[in-house]
């Protein structure tokens, strides 16, 4: 079966291009799960514990339930049960207005005996804390051990060791659109749900199992766009299920979307890590051993991070724990776990590299055995200027001795991006000669619709606006679920697959007629001809005319041969330090992915893009704020958890990074996000001498950090 | 009410029109939301007069039929005094490409223009947004004529997920309309009060100095 083109023979894949749903995107045309407007619409809305650890004791809806425009409350929970987080769903409603809904919850008495609780790390490690979890005798889990190689041997032959604490705050989702659903029945037993997720067939089979719906296929999950998931969309969640239900007893369609309020507190977040490691090197810069402890919480789900990362180290003691804490679980992330341990090993590594008085690029060279990234070190300290920075942290010519202090770093990325089996893609050329790609897979926002687009068009080498690409349905062929980064490497084979299988069956047909044998035909620049006889060659609209009935119509299924997996990357980073403020502004990026066989350069460099800004928010704002007095968080909301806006937009120097030897598909959706955070903080400490350990970078604690290094000296 | 019957309408297919939805409130683009029951009392309400005595200040109660002027059209929605402008596009007259994203004034993508100033419709009032010029996204272009800020979304990828775009077009075309040669700055304050979760930033501002530069004709 034939791979994918050379990009020099490609006329659309390869070639920067426009998403096909940006027209509608741009009009507000797009209907996402929150825009979904039906005959008789109700609005849904959930009550959720205030308490970060209580027991109910009573649940009264009597009143709700009277009030007008109320036409479904449903509880969940019963007196007695254990409330373990803030955002904990006890029931929810359906009124004829949002705002009614709003009414009868507040309308709802829950009585509470309220129960110590926990919601910090720090707190929740003491001996004698509230126990979280019914079975446990505390809040730390057994310890999840790596270890390889002889320890104290390798610190023997250290020349060179450094120790350190590192962190990283627990962070949220914060896609934009909110988790939620818009359920309508079409039957007792038939139930469409338009969801913003990033699975509909895991929605789908989530609903049907817990509606008890056989067969599943009776329930529809529509998701045509979404407002972004992050790694936390991928269920139908308590949400999706309580709409149904709500739309049943109400006998009429739903729409459930949780408050940026909830979604802050109930539907995920990151895990947080912190770390004490000792890390020796040799004379020559390579890693000769490491001991590290981890700790960190996902509230009343665990943690736990690759360590050590992306660097091999040969002498490793690794211990980590979970730490149980009165607060929301933590779900998959844009990288989950990664850019924590991203963060924990490059700054140890900087640190490391400082103390042993060696260039920490040099160090990285020597101990990172891949020969693309070690590529992408050499090409990004070429763009960046590596070469003005500082010899010396907070002394040279780039940082000087005014208020402003400038510096750079780097870290370095890595990730998997290959696919899997079980994609279902259908091609349709019909008889006018327009194209239609089929399957039921979603587009989380990377633009998997344009590329399955692309790839039939280039397949039947007609213009991808004689394409159109149905997406996001499950009565569609199946879809893999999009995290990992797997969607491209899994959907993309398949559509490749179906186009050939199409463009066969069109060829076979109107052969015959052309007095040619079907190998000899071949479908480019919008004209079907001979190969041998090029006299012989007919529109390709023309030769659609030509088909039977039935059009020709093509499936295929996921091909191992044209995707590949792992994928490096580099990133570094130029910061200024305001000294009197403690002030960080990034000043320029400089990413380099590769990523297998590019299929549309122009949404790659946006996911490069993407990825660095959330890493941007990580070093500097990201940070679920805790309050142990009173158990709840203090910023559920957009203007104190603070994401990055286009004021601290730093220069950008994406580099969609060509891997001549790729010969599949690959998805880079989160590689680029890892080593953002921690390049900033190196060059923070490289403008400054200031060593900052843990992320969010605040004002607060480079002040302090400042004020550390000048009482050291 | 006869309209309350076909609130209940059936469709038999995944696809919902606006046409069928509005219907469904009750009728054509003097739309009129009909939720309320009988034993509601429904005001009118009337635009302020500007300035407002203390005489003239009116006390709404129940449901109130607002007239508003939006994307050149008169429509007439049934809400409450409470009900945001936001509330009332999205659920009343199914105008859904201003998104509600933080319903609180803090990120923007419910920016539509008042009488050609970007406002975040969630932190308006529909009942104090009579008597004003209200444009959506959706009064800017169609997707088969957009405005050039619009293509140049498209065209430099300046939208990932999408949900931030609307806010972002009717920042941008907010800025182009009183700035015809904007520079990079200008568009990041421009758009400082919107925010994007998947990072499109960049790209928006290429779009926003590339739509100007064709709107100058340059
Ligand atoms: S929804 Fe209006 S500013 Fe966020
Ligand atoms: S494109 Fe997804 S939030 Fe901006």
């Amino acid at each position: 079966m034939p791979g994918w083109k050379k990009p020099s023979e490609n006329s659309v894949l390869g070639k920067p291009t426009p998403r096909l749903d940006g027209p509608d995107k741009a009009t507000g045309r797009a209907k996402y799960a929150y825009d979904i407007n039906l005959p008789g619409l109700l609005h849904g809305m959930i009550l959720r514990s205030p308490h970060a650890h209580a027991e109910i004791e009573s649940i009264d809806a009597s009143a709700a339930e009277k009030m007008p425009g109320v036409k479904a409350v449903i509880i969940t929970a019963k007196a007695g049960d254990r409330m373990r987080f803030q955002g904990q769903e006890i029931g929810a409603v359906a009124a004829e207005t949002i705002e009614r809904a709003e009414d009868a919850i507040r309308a709802i008495k829950v009585r509470y005996k309220v129960l110590p609780h926990v919601v910090h790390e720090s707190v929740a490690m003491k001996p004698g804390a509230p126990v979280v979890r019914n079975n446990d005798q505390t809040n730390l889990s057994e310890p999840n051990r790596t270890e390889r190689g002889n320890v104290t041997a390798g610190f023997a032959a250290a020349k060179t060791i450094s120790e350190g604490s590192y962190g990283c705050e627990v962070r949220t989702h914060l896609p934009l659109e909110t988790h939620g659903v818009t359920c309508r029945w079409d039957g007792p037993d038939k139930l469409t749900c338009w969801a913003s997720t990033q699975g509909v067939f895991s929605v789908r089979d989530e609903l049907a199992n817990a509606l008890g719906i056989q067969p599943a296929s009776n329930v529809t999950v529509i998701t045509e766009v979404m407002g972004g998931g992050f790694g936390s969309k991928f269920g139908a969640g308590y949400e999706g299920v309580i709409c149904a239900r709500l739309a049943k007893a109400a006998n009429a369609p739903v729409k459930l979307m949780l408050t940026r309020y909830e979604e802050q507190l109930a539907v995920g977040n990151e895990r947080s890590g912190h770390m004490k490691i000792r890390i020796g090197a040799d004379a020559e810069g390579k890693i000769t051993a490491m001991e590290a402890t981890i700790h960190g919480s996902g509230g009343i789900a665990g943690a736990g991070v690759p360590f050590p990362y992306i660097y091999p180290v040969e002498n490793v003691k690794v211990e980590q724990r979970s730490v149980y804490m009165h607060t929301g679980p933590s779900r998959a992330w844009r990288a989950p776990g990664h850019t924590v341990a991203s963060f924990l090993m490059e700054c140890a590594l900087e640190d490391l590299a400082i103390k042993a008085g060696i260039d920490p690029l040099e160090l990285r060279l020597k101990n990172d055995p891949t020969p693309m990234r070690q590529k992408q070190w050499r090409e990004g300290a070429r763009l960046i200027g590596w070469e003005r920075r500082n010899p010396r942290p907070g002394q040279g010519p780039l940082a000087g001795n005014g208020r402003y202090r400038r510096g750079l770093g780097c870290g370095a990325a890595i990730w998997g991006g290959g696919g899997g089996p079980g994609s279902q893609c259908r091609v349709t050329i019909n008889r006018d000669g327009t194209v239609l790609v089929e399957i039921g897979v979603q587009d989380i926002g990377t633009g998997t619709r344009t590329y399955c687009g692309m790839i039939a068009a280039e397949e039947l080498g007609i213009p991808l606006k004689s394409v159109r690409a149905s997406i996001g349905k499950t009565y569609l062929g199946y879809g893999v679920p999009s995290g990992g980064s797997v969607t491209t490497a899994s959907t993309a084979p398949a559509v490749k697959r179906a186009a050939e299988a199409a463009k066969k069956s069109l060829l076979e047909q109107v052969a015959p007629q052309m007095g040619v044998s079907p190998d000899d035909l071949e479908c480019a620049g919008g004209k079907v001809f001979s190969r041998t006889d090029p006299a012989k060659s007919v529109s390709f609209k023309e030769a659609c005319a030509r088909l039977g009935m039935e059009g020709a119509v093509g499936n295929g299924t996921w091909a191992r041969e044209l995707q590949q997996s792992g994928v490096a990357g580099a990133q570094f980073a130029e910061v200024s330090v305001d000294i009197e403020t403690g002030h960080v502004k990034v000043l320029k990026i400089v990413a380099l992915q590769d990523g297998g066989v590019i299929l549309n350069p122009l949404t790659f460099k946006s996911q490069i893009n993407g990825g660095v800004i959330m890493g941007i928010g990580m070093a500097l704002f990201e940070d679920r704020h805790m309050c142990q007095i009173t158990g709840r968080m203090v910023n559920p909301n957009m203007e104190f958890y603070q994401i990055p806006g286009t004021m601290e937009m730093p220069e950008f120097v994406s580099v969609p990074f060509e891997n001549p030897d790729a010969t599949g598909v690959t998805g880079i959706g989160e590689p680029p996000v890892i080593p953002t955070a921690a390049a900033i903080r190196n060059a923070v400490l490289n403008a400054t001498g200031a060593y900052v350990n843990t992320a969010p970078i605040t004002p607060a604690r480079v002040l302090q950090a400042l004020a550390d290094a000048r009482r050291r000296g | 009410m006869s309209e309350e019957k076909n609130d209940r309408l059936e469709s038999s297919n995944g696809d919902v029109s606006r046409r069928q939805f509005l219907k469904g409130l009750g009728g054509g683009i003097a739309v009129t939301g009909v939720l309320a029951t009988a034993t509601e009392t429904e005001t009118e309400a009337h635009p302020a007069p500007e300035p407002a005595s203390a005489s003239a200040v009116q006390r709404l109660r129940g449901k109130v039929r607002v007239r508003l002027n939006i994307n050149g059209q008169e429509m007439t929605a049934l809400v409450e005094p409470r009900t945001t402008l936001l509330n009332t596009l999205r659920d009343h007259l199914d105008l859904t490409g201003a998104k509600k994203v933080c319903d609180r004034g803090s990120c923007g993508c419910c920016t539509v223009l008042v009488n050609d100033k970007p406002v975040y419709s969630c932190m308006m009032l529909a009942v104090d947004a009579q008597g004003k010029k209200i444009t959506t996204v959706e009064g800017l272009g169609t997707p088969e004529k957009m405005s050039p800020v619009q293509e140049a979304f498209v065209e430099h990828d300046a939208l990932m997920c999408g949900f931030c775009t609307p806010g972002f077009v009717v920042s941008c075309t907010a800025l182009l309309q009183k700035n015809r040669n904007p520079s990079l700055e200008d568009v990041k304050k421009a758009c400082s009060g919107n925010v994007c979760r998947c990072g499109t930033y960049p790209h928006i501002f290429e779009a926003a100095l590339a739509a100007a530069k064709k709107m100058r004709g340059a």
